[in-house]
Formats: structure tokens, C-alpha cells, sequence
């Protein structure tokens, strides 16, 4: 049943996220606006510098932000699945009321937004090194340390994206800002682009504490190895040791999640949240 | 006995619905403290974000200032998309726009209701941003000319709303792409009007067709007013900015006024007042 409710969820979001458009004006879509927000900090890191892309923090400023398109489109697609069928189409409690596996269910949501943001990345990443100097070199990228980490947080982010799925079924108000809130903290201190030293000291153990961060760091080794030297903030960690901080720290958020999600769960249950409507 | 309510037409009754619309958006802040958290606190860290960024690449320190005012402004236009603009299409959905069409109040007045109510209390959440982001990062401030200050900042907002309330007649004949549309008009739009950098670093045409958007020029100017050097970072004068201000104002006040008028009539004649397509 897990499956089948992972299978059909997914399907079901990608209708939901594609299907109010035409495929070309769909198309525009999910790459306008990454693309938009890229150009965003190429424009201010060119103000600065004068165009000189050729300094590391370039590409370390540029592929953070690229990867993190994957924050707010998985964690943030898992966990709006809840507001979305419960405030909106108002059908959580028939899905509640079906032979369902609801966590399943919801991170089955999650899928379109993973492939419309994977569409948003590599376009985003293609840019960087066709017309911006991003030295990214396919024959020289680690692709085994790229694939494992990158399915390893993305795994991390949808398990994010239910321990807020959770949450948000217990709350009334705000809950349309959880997502953006968490994802907007997250770029802020997992040091998506610029390096965790420039926070002040005090902030710095929230950065480390954050899975993002080696995630983040990872793929940025994996792809363009001399970023990572560049940098002391990681730099003494060997690629294995993050890995291990990774899954370490991934596994802790999915036991989390769990528990979380079941607690919530009952709550809402409990209280009858399932088919609440605040048009908030 | 019979309580006889006093019934109001034609301008006093065009008054007392720009009040009643824009009442709910100016009390609710009132009722809902939880607002001072999730539009200041929320909105701050995208902008440190950005803050860090440039400290990251060494960038002189009225640039952290430049984040901070694009930064509160950006509260002005996610007010005019989602409560704005797409207003009319979320009044559809929960079954008001019908109601609306159906009482004698006028379009025009709950437009500039909204646009009022939502003005003031965006004003308060920019200003909460400014202010704590000021005092977080100290943005130091050397304000040129304040008359020309206020002038800037009343045009952009009156051309802004009139904006405003022009596209929310376009979204009235839209339907689930109103959301997408919405959802696409931001990061593009903090790219072209400069909300994080001096448009002047766009190229020319970019930035000048970037300037219909009233945000694009009301921040230059008010850069330009606030900072020692963004004189020099300008992208126009700001009497000549203030000028096309004043021609954006009118001539989207008077667009407002004509285009509701035709796409009420054509979402009539089309039955698109109570459709709800999810």
C-alpha cells in the first residue's frame, strides 16, 4: 500500500502542478523564475567584483544556489501537500477516509516538485558554465559522491518536508509560511551562498548543526572539487567524514519526522483538523 | 421597534466601502499579533541572506543598505500580487466576488479599499523591517532631502497600487493560473526593478522598461535620498524620476478605472464570476 499511495500521489501532483497551462508556457515557467533568482546574485556579485567570475566564491556562491532550488521545491512541495488538499481542493479527509499510507502519500506529492525543480537546476547549472565561467568540467566531476549525495539529501529534504507536513496539520494560521520560513532560514545558515564564516561566530554552530550545509558542500566538492579548497569553513573534513555527517544527521531527521509527524497526526486527528477550513 | 439602518448612495456610499474594505486589512494586524513574527522576522532572514552575500565579496557597506530598503519593499510588492492583484481571483474562490457584483457597492471602491488597507499595513511591516534591519546590521542613513523623500515614496506607492488594482481586473478572467502567475511575478521582478542592487547595473533598456513597474524608480530615488553615494549609483535624476512617478500614477489610476470597467462586463457576458476551476 505504501508504494501504490507513493505511485499515485506523485501522479496525481504532477497534474495538479502542471496541468493549469499548456506544456510551453509551463515550460517558461519553471525556468523563468529559477533562472530569475540566479541572475539575482549574479548581477550583485558582478556589481562588486567588475565581472571577475574567475574567483572561486563565484561558483560557490553559484551552484549553492542552484542545488538549493531542491530545499523549497521537495521540503517545501511534501509539506504544502497538507494546506493544499486540506484548505484548498478540501479532499485531506477523503484522503484520510481511503486506504492511504498518508506519509507516503504526501511525499508522493513532493515528486512533481522534484522533477520541476531538477528541470530548474540543470538548466540553472547549464547557464552558469555556458555563459558564466562556472569551471565545471563533466570529466573531471566525482559522479559517485554526486549521485549518492544528492539522493541521500534529497531523501533528507522530502523527510524535512513531512516533519513540517506534520506541523502543519496543527496549525491554524501561518501555516502557508512554515515551508517558506524553514527554507528561508535554511539558505540563511546552512551558508548556501557565501561561506558559513562570514555569520558572526554566535550563528556558526547553527550552520554546522545542519544537515543542508553538507549537503550543500558535498555536491559543490563532487562537481567542482577546488571550490572546497578555497574555503576553510569544511575544508578539514575529508568527502567520507561528510558523508558520514550526512547520513548521520539524515537519519536523525527521519526518526524525527516520524515521530513528529505521528504526534501531529493525532493531534489533528484528536481535534478535529483533518477537514478544518480557516480561509486564512 | 424597528431599528431603521441609514442607507447610503453615491459617493458617501463610495466612501463608506473603501472604509469597509479596507477595515478588515488595517484591524486584522490589530487582532493578529503573530504578524510582527512571520512579515518582519520571516522577510529578514532572506534579506541577511543577501546581506551576507555582499560582506562575502567585500562590498562597501551602503550595499548592505541598499538590501535592506529593496529588502522592506519587497513586502510592498508581494502585498500588490497576493493581495492585490490576485485579490479578485481568491474573492472568486471563497464565493465573494459574486456577492460583491451583487450589492450596490462599486468595484472601484473595494479595489481602493484594499489597495488603502493594504497600504497601511504594509507600510507598518516595511517599516518594521527597515528598522530592525537597520539596527541589526547598522545601516547608517544621510537623507538628502526629505520632501523629495516623501514625494517619492507617495507616488511610487499611488502608482504602485494603481497597479495594482489594473492587473487584479486581469486576474478577474483568470482562474488556478492566477496563483502561477502570481507565483512567477516575483524573483523576475526583484531581478528587473533592482531590489537588491542598483538597476543602474542593468543595461539601459532594461531598466527603462523596467521602470513601469513603479518600484524600479520609487527605489533609485529613494536610494539616492537615503545613502551618501547613491547619487551616483542613480539610474535617473530623481526630479525626473519623481516626473515619470507622477505620469505612472495617472495613467495607471485611469487604466484601473477602464479596464475594470471592460473585464467586469466581459467576465459577466463569459459567466467567469462564479466559475471555480482547482
Amino acid at each position: 500500500m505504501n508504494l501504490r499511495s507513493f505511485r499515485v500521489a506523485s501522479w496525481l501532483g504532477w497534474k495538479i502542478e502542471s496541468n493549469w497551462t499548456d506544456p510551453f508556457l509551463f515550460a517558461v515557467y519553471s525556468i523563468v523564475k529559477p533562472l530569475a533568482g540566479a541572475a539575482i546574485l549574479v548581477v550583485m556579485y558582478s556589481v562588486v567584483t567588475g565581472g571577475n567570475f574567475a574567483d572561486p566564491l563565484f561558483p560557490y556562491i553559484y551552484l549553492g544556489n542552484a542545488f538549493y532550488m531542491y530545499v523549497g521545491a521537495v521540503m517545501t512541495g511534501v509539506s504544502w501537500a497538507v494546506l493544499d488538499d486540506r484548505e484548498h481542493y478540501k479532499t485531506l479527509k477523503y484522503i484520510y477516509t481511503a486506504p492511504v499510507a498518508i506519509p507516503f502519500y504526501l511525499m508522493g506529492r513532493g515528486v512533481a516538485r522534484f522533477i520541476t525543480g531538477t528541470f530548474a537546476v540543470v538548466i540553472t547549472i547549464a547557464a552558469g558554465a555556458l555563459f558564466l565561467h562556472v569551471p565545471l568540467d563533466l570529466a573531471q566531476v566525482n559522479w559517485p559522491l554526486f549521485i549518492v549525495s544528492l539522493l541521500l539529501g534529497v531523501v533528507m529534504l522530502a523527510l524535512m518536508g513531512l516533519l513540517l507536513a506534520g506541523v502543519t496539520l496543527v496549525l491554524a494560521r501561518h501555516s502557508d509560511y512554515l515551508g517558506d520560513g524553514v527554507a528561508a532560514a535554511l539558505f540563511l545558515f546552512s551558508g548556501a551562498v557565501f561561506p558559513l564564516d562570514v555569520l558572526p561566530a554566535w550563528l556558526r554552530p547553527l550552520g554546522y548543526a545542519l544537515p543542508v550545509t553538507y549537503w550543500l558542500e558535498l555536491l559543490r566538492r563532487s562537481l567542482v572539487g577546488s571550490v572546497a579548497q578555497a574555503f576553510p569553513t569544511l575544508a578539514g573534513f575529508s568527502n567520507l567524514q561528510l558523508l558520514g555527517i550526512l547520513a548521520g544527521l539524515t537519519a536523525l531527521v527521519g526518526v524525527s519526522a516520524v515521530f513528529v509527524f505521528r504526534w501531529c497526526d493525532w493531534q489533528a486527528r484528536e481535534r478535529g483538523y483533518i477537514d478544518w477550513t480557516t480561509n486564512y | 421597534m424597528e431599528t431603521t439602518i441609514k442607507k447610503n448612495s453615491g459617493w458617501r456610499l463610495f466612501l463608506q466601502t473603501i472604509m469597509g474594505r479596507a477595515y478588515p486589512r488595517v484591524v486584522g494586524m490589530q487582532r493578529g499579533k503573530s504578524w510582527i513574527f512571520f512579515d518582519t522576522f520571516l522577510p529578514l532572514l532572506s534579506v541577511s541572506a543577501y546581506v551576507f552575500v555582499y560582506r562575502a565579496l567585500g562590498a562597501p557597506e551602503e550595499y548592505v543598505g541598499f538590501v535592506i530598503v529593496g529588502g522592506a519593499m519587497t513586502a510592498f510588492w508581494m502585498n500588490i500580487l497576493w493581495s492585490m492583484s490576485s485579490q479578485l481571483y481568491w474573492e472568486k474562490e471563497t464565493g465573494n466576488l459574486g456577492l460583491f457584483i451583487l450589492s450596490p457597492a462599486h468595484l472601484m471602491a473595494i479595489l481602493l479599499g484594499m489597495a488603502i488597507g493594504g497600504l497601511v499595513a504594509t507600510a507598518l511591516r516595511a517599516g518594521a523591517i527597515i528598522l530592525v534591519g537597520s539596527l541589526i546590521f547598522h545601516v547608517q542613513y544621510a537623507v538628502t532631502n526629505l520632501l523629495q523623500l516623501l514625494a517619492v515614496f507617495l507616488l511610487s506607492m499611488v502608482a504602485l497600487y494603481g497597479m495594482g488594482m489594473m492587473t487584479s481586473s486581469l486576474f478577474l478572467l483568470l482562474s488556478r493560473e492566477a496563483w502561477h502567475i502570481a507565483n512567477l511575478a516575483q524573483e523576475p521582478v526583484y531581478l528587473v526593478s533592482g531590489f537588491y542592487f542598483p538597476v543602474k547595473n542593468l543595461n539601459f533598456w532594461v531598466a527603462a522598461c523596467a521602470s513601469l513597474i513603479p518600484l524600479t524608480l520609487g527605489l533609485d530615488a529613494m536610494r539616492q535620498l537615503v545613502f551618501p553615494s547613491g547619487a551616483l549609483l542613480g539610474f535617473l535624476s530623481v526630479p525626473v524620476e519623481i516626473g515619470a512617478l507622477t505620469v505612472l500614477s495617472v495613467v495607471f489610476l485611469v487604466g484601473a478605472r477602464l479596464l475594470l470597467g471592460k473585464m467586469e462586463r466581459l467576465a459577466i457576458r463569459e459567466g467567469r464570476l462564479t466559475e471555480s476551476r482547482r
